[in-house]
């Protein structure tokens, strides 16, 4: 099937946003091209015609009546945040300064 | 009573008990407690117990029981058989207050802010929650050894793994810390721990148990089961948990039978439940790789049910060997999606230094997750990435199309179960399978179909091989979780006198020596 190389496992790690180290990028690059062998098996069955399954049981169109519910207590959920102020969650500015 | 005493009684038998007014739950969590608080050093089944919060919990307990005693007229029977009898929770279900690590580090320090609906459930019935057990990270893992916080050891031999990914709440409720244990179910993690540890679990149908405050792994695959020391117990943990929850729209509204509250107590109608019903024996599961004694004891329960009536026929299911390739390909494209959200901004420890965002995430999420989930978040976002998804993820869904009929042709055929080894081997060696991933996957070829047809399957105890648990798997048609648990209960009964029903796991003695060494890491 496919081959991973040093610079594609740096891709992914990078789409995956993990911070891998040097070792890990050498140790990934042996292991997942060995799982990926594993994969090769597919190739064997021929599946054009049949249709994909992304759920084993025939549940349509789950709705629930649309009434407001209270939520969880602010003050819960911020003590699990990294930094926060006042009601608000702290994150590093996504934004650079207009030049 | 004594302690020993308290912790070997099912949990059948503590209910009755404590109707009768013979114990308290209060004495019988306390007794608990005791053993695990005294114990857990050799064993580290064990996340985080909660001493205070559980004798509350049997307190409330003991105060129902006596309010339904003062208001005779049948109240105490209708109480439901699990108030009052102590529960061990794997380490992903959310109690309100308490620690939910999910066995990594991105989660140390998180307080879970809700109940989990099956803790809901749980309390409801007047269980008692006595703390938390250990896992492999997110559920990814066969042995309990990809926990952040270091492996669980197995009753049976403190030197072996008692599998996983769910082996702390198996080791617990092997080593009698715990009568019943949550665990969840992916591609075997109830059902292979189960076997490694001679206690009995079950992964129901897809869509059974609510999911709704439980970490996600892989959300077409996951489910919630129980392990118990045996069928009856099993039902009635399961009872109080299945159902439909509106916060998890996969949960299901097929009704859950009262049923699995009444399966038979005697032996002799429990095993007549055996007599004529027709159970396949899937010629692909009895391959390569398995272990001699493990297929003797598997035969052998094979030729116990044929000889209490039941018709077993030799059947197959072709594209066995194309489930763990195609669960390779889902779990872990899956696995990528749901683990996205650890990001170290809303919970868990941010490991950036704050002041730019990728930085923040790649530092977080590269020391916070480990080798393992690194691994299949590596894998999963390959699968789906641009150019790859119609050759893996897409291909995967078809096989999984083609895995899914190969079960529906037998129940269509009139088939009442299969009939399989759980895991092909008895417990390994710590550190035996580490090194290379795909001999730990290996371990759960005989689990992951059923995960990824949706089905109910059981492990339950048919005897040792060379001292050391093997497993029987029951596998189902979607929904007949309660047929699942009459055969294991029926072959319960037929079993019932044979000698290795009345073993103890064989390091026990060892587990009360205050010098047995932790296990590797701990």
């Amino acid at each position: 099937m496919a081959t991973l190389s040093r610079a594609d496992v740096e891709h992914v790690a990078h789409l995956a946003r993990l911070g891998l180290s040097d070792d890990e990028i050498a140790l990934l690059e042996g292991q997942l091209n060995h799982i990926l062998d594993q994969y090769a098996i597919l190739t064997k069955l021929e599946t054009d015609h049949i249709a994909p399954t992304a759920q084993t049981i025939e549940l349509e169109n789950i709705l629930r009546e649309d009434v407001a519910r209270p939520s969880l207590p602010v003050e819960d959920v911020l003590a699990n945040a990294a930094d926060h102020d006042g009601d608000f969650v702290v994150v590093p500015a996504i934004l650079g300064e207009r030049d | 009573m004594s302690a020993a005493e308290l912790t070997r009684f099912h949990a059948h038998e503590m209910a009755a008990r404590l109707r009768a007014g013979d114990i308290s739950s209060r004495e019988l969590t306390d007794a608990h407690l005791t053993l695990a608080e005294r114990q857990d050093h050799g064993l580290h089944a064990w996340l985080s117990v909660d001493r205070e919060r559980a004798l509350e919990e049997a307190e409330t307990a003991d105060l129902r029981i006596a309010a339904a005693r003062g208001e005779g007229g049948g109240a105490l029977e209708a109480l439901h058989p699990l108030l009052g009898v102590p529960v061990a929770l794997k380490d992903l279900v959310s109690v309100r207050g308490g620690r939910c690590t999910a066995g990594s580090r991105i989660l140390e320090g998180y307080r879970a802010p809700y109940d989990a609906h099956i803790t809901e459930r749980l309390r409801d019935v007047g269980a008692v929650i006595l703390g938390k057990t250990n896992m492999d990270e997110f559920a990814m893992g066969s042995s309990t050894e990809h926990s952040a916080f270091g492996p669980t050891a197995n009753p049976w031999d403190l030197g072996r793994v008692p599998g996983g990914s769910s082996g702390g709440s198996a080791a617990a409720v092997a080593a009698y810390h715990a009568p019943l244990g949550i665990g969840t179910d992916t591609g075997g993690s109830i059902r292979q721990p189960a076997a490694l540890t001679g206690t009995v679990g079950m992964k129901p149908t897809y869509g059974r148990v609510s999911r709704y405050g439980i970490v996600a792994f892989a959300s077409s695959l996951d489910q919630v089961g129980p392990f118990a020391r045996d069928a009856r117990d099993a039902a009635a943990l399961l009872h109080a948990i299945a159902g439909r929850d509106e916060r998890d729209s996969t949960s299901s509204p097929v009704p859950v039978p009262d049923h699995l509250l009444h399966l038979p107590s005697s032996d002799d109608e429990a095993a007549g439940v055996l007599r004529g019903k027709r159970l396949g024996l899937p010629r692909e599961y009895f391959v390569a790789g398995m272990e001699p004694g493990v297929e003797a004891r598997v035969r052998e329960a094979v030729a116990a049910l044929e000889a209490a009536g039941a018709i077993v026929e030799d059947v197959s299911l072709p594209h066995t060997d194309y489930g763990l390739a195609t669960y390779y390909i889902v779990a872990p494209a899956e696995a990528s999606a749901n683990l996205a959200r650890y990001d170290g901004i809303r919970y868990g420890p941010r490991l950036g230094d704050g002041r730019d965002v990728l930085a923040d995430y790649l530092a977080t999420r590269g020391r916070g997750f480990g080798a393992e989930v690194k691994r299949r978040v590596m894998l999963g976002t390959y699968a789906l990435s641009a150019g790859y998804y119609d050759a893996f993820y897409l291909k995967a869904q078809k096989v999984r199309t083609l895995i899914k009929a190969d079960f529906d042709a037998l129940w269509a055929e009139g088939i009442d179960a299969l009939v399989a080894p759980t895991s092909p081997t008895v417990a390994f060696r710590f550190g035996a399978r580490m090194a290379d991933p795909v001999a730990m996957y290996l371990s759960d070829a005989c689990t992951l179909p059923v995960n990824m047809a949706g089905l109910p399957g059981i492990s339950v105890p048919a005897g040792l091989s060379d001292g050391l648990p093997v497993g029987l798997q029951l596998i189902g048609a979607p929904w007949s979780e309660a047929s699942l648990l009459e055969l294991s209960r029926g072959y319960e009964a037929i079993t019932a006198a044979s000698d290795w029903r009345a073993l103890e796991p064989a390091d026990l003695a060892r587990l009360d020596d205050p010098a047995t060494a932790s296990p590797p890491g701990v």
